[in-house]
């Protein structure tokens, strides 16, 4: 499987929606979706890719008269645009998808979190909803401020909660103690966009594609040169180079967005889009980023430009991180511009040591894996770097960054 | 009771108070926030532990029961 989702694709209402896939299959009890999701082997697809059915086992066994469920939509990874395209244009799947995970652990509040204002798709599909009665219960939408970390799971429940969309250091798990204390369900947008379709169609279905060990689909975003950003739903296994391409025209692949891996070419030709097979170089598909460098363009520079990007999103709150990942950033852009001294690599493999592990939540290491594999994959280009050369013809930026780099402490709210 | 130290490193802000009271266990980076020893704090070494841990200034500093999970994702 290898379907372009098109970016045109006029949303669905809830009458076509409803004839396509039939009724939202409440099942009446809590806990009976549960079995279904173990059996189906769904993972989240956020990029932490952990089991679905262990998250919703966890808040339904979690005391608690008032229990909360949320849809994250605010992929904060700015190189990915497919929970943005499927709220867009299958509002009604993620949306079924949250009211079967709320009834599943027997949530008393639904929440949608968005990195955007909503548009009018989802106004209009809730809305649509409201008025046919499909939703046990109502939907409240919360806007996270642009930052990269804002989706992370203790950010998302500060920010409902009214605070500045901050992560917090090892809170008891939020399916135990989240929104105001109350045991709360986070579930990534697609993942609650499987779930519907698992809950209708069942395990089998959902293991037609995929592998034995990691069945079903995932939404990529792909980068490729010269072709416009593409959102692909993908069997899990997929070649990578059926989604990338393998010619002379890429250099390098990224998988897994900005805290992901670059990947050598040719030697990472035979990967598959898999924890089994991108684990041997280190890689996972994380939210589904996957990006082929084209020959022209600087390795390096791309990575100091997202470095320095990282850098600055970090929220400031822990000491390794704050004074750590500018430096490396710093470090990177000396590379990249041929400045960097005999010591530059030598601090860029200490720090990179010192911030590891060391954080609140995952940005440093997140920030180390991709900063050290692109050190591996661009040694040469390192070296000729050294000698004053650099073999890109373009300096034309290739990964996207927001164009506005929010800094102030306001931008947390 | 085994333990290993664990520093906040939210609440932390470098003092280095620790590090002073405990060199056998801590150190500090180049910026001055805490490298802690992650294995368990041996017996002989617990009274200190407890002593750095109730001078922290920021209260970040704390002794974790070793069969305390760690955080998953």
């Amino acid at each position: 499987m290898n379907t372009a989702l098109n970016e045109e694709t006029a949303p669905e209402d809830l009458q076509a929606h409803l004839s396509r896939y039939g009724a939202v299959p409440y099942r009446g009890r809590t806990s009976t979706l549960i079995p279904d999701l173990e059996a189906s082997g769904l993972t989240g697809r956020g990029g932490a890719a952990f089991p679905v059915h262990r998250k919703l086992a966890a808040v339904a066994r979690a005391k608690g008269t008032r229990k909360v469920a949320v849809a994250n939509g605010a992929e904060s990874e700015p190189a990915s645009r497919k929970d943005e395209l499927l709220l867009r244009i299958a509002p009604h799947l993620v949306l079924d998808g949250l009211q079967l995970a709320a009834e599943a652990v027997g949530a008393t509040e639904a929440h949608l979190y968005l990195h955007a204002a909503p548009g009018p798709q989802i106004l209009r599909a809730l809305a649509e909803r409201t008025a046919q009665g499909v939703d046990r219960l109502p939907v409240t939408i919360t806007q996270a401020p642009p930052r990269f970390l804002a989706g992370q799971e203790t950010a998302l429940i500060n920010r409902l909660g009214g605070g500045p969309a901050l992560p917090a250091f090892q809170p008891p798990r939020v399916s135990e103690r989240g929104l105001g204390g109350a045991p709360t369900l986070v579930q990534n947008a697609e993942t609650l966009a499987h779930l519907a379709l698992i809950a209708r169609y069942g395990p089998r279905w959902f293991r037609a594609v995929g592998t034995p060990e990691e069945p079903g689909s995932m939404l990529t975003t792909l980068y490729r040169a010269r072709v416009r950003t593409e959102i692909h739903e993908v069997a899990i296994g997929t070649p990578l180079r059926a989604l990338l391409g393998d010619g002379p025209q890429a250099q390098a692949w990224l998988v897994g967005g900005y805290h992901g891996t670059w990947l050598p070419l040719p030697q990472a030709r035979e990967l598959t889009l898999d924890h089994a097979s991108l684990r041997t170089f280190g890689a996972a598909p994380g939210a589904g980023v996957l990006a082929a460098l084209p020959a022209d363009r600087c390795g390096l520079a791309e990575t100091a430009r997202i470095t320095t990007y990282l850098a600055a999103e970090s929220a400031g709150q822990c000491g390794p991180c704050l004074n750590g990942l500018p430096r490396i950033a710093a470090a990177l852009t000396e590379l990249a511009a041929g400045r960097a001294n005999l010591q530059t690599r030598a601090n860029l493999e200490r720090w990179s040591g010192l911030v590891t592990g060391r954080g609140a939540c995952h940005h440093p290491d997140g920030t180390v894996r991709f900063v050290r594999s692109a050190l591996k994959v661009f040694a040469p280009e390192i070296d000729r770097h050294a000698r004053g050369q650099c073999a890109a013809t373009s300096r034309e930026p290739f990964l996207p960054l927001p164009d506005r780099a929010p800094a102030s402490e306001q931008d947390w709210i | 009771m085994a333990g290993t130290l664990r520093v906040n490193p939210i609440a932390c802000t470098g003092h280095g108070v620790c590090a002073e009271l405990l060199p056998e266990l801590i150190a500090v980076d180049e910026w001055g926030y805490p490298l802690i020893d992650p294995r368990p704090v041996p017996g002989a070494l617990e009274r200190g532990a407890r002593r750095a841990v109730s001078a922290c200034p920021a209260l970040a500093l704390r002794i974790a029961r070793i069969e305390e999970p760690a955080r998953s994702g």
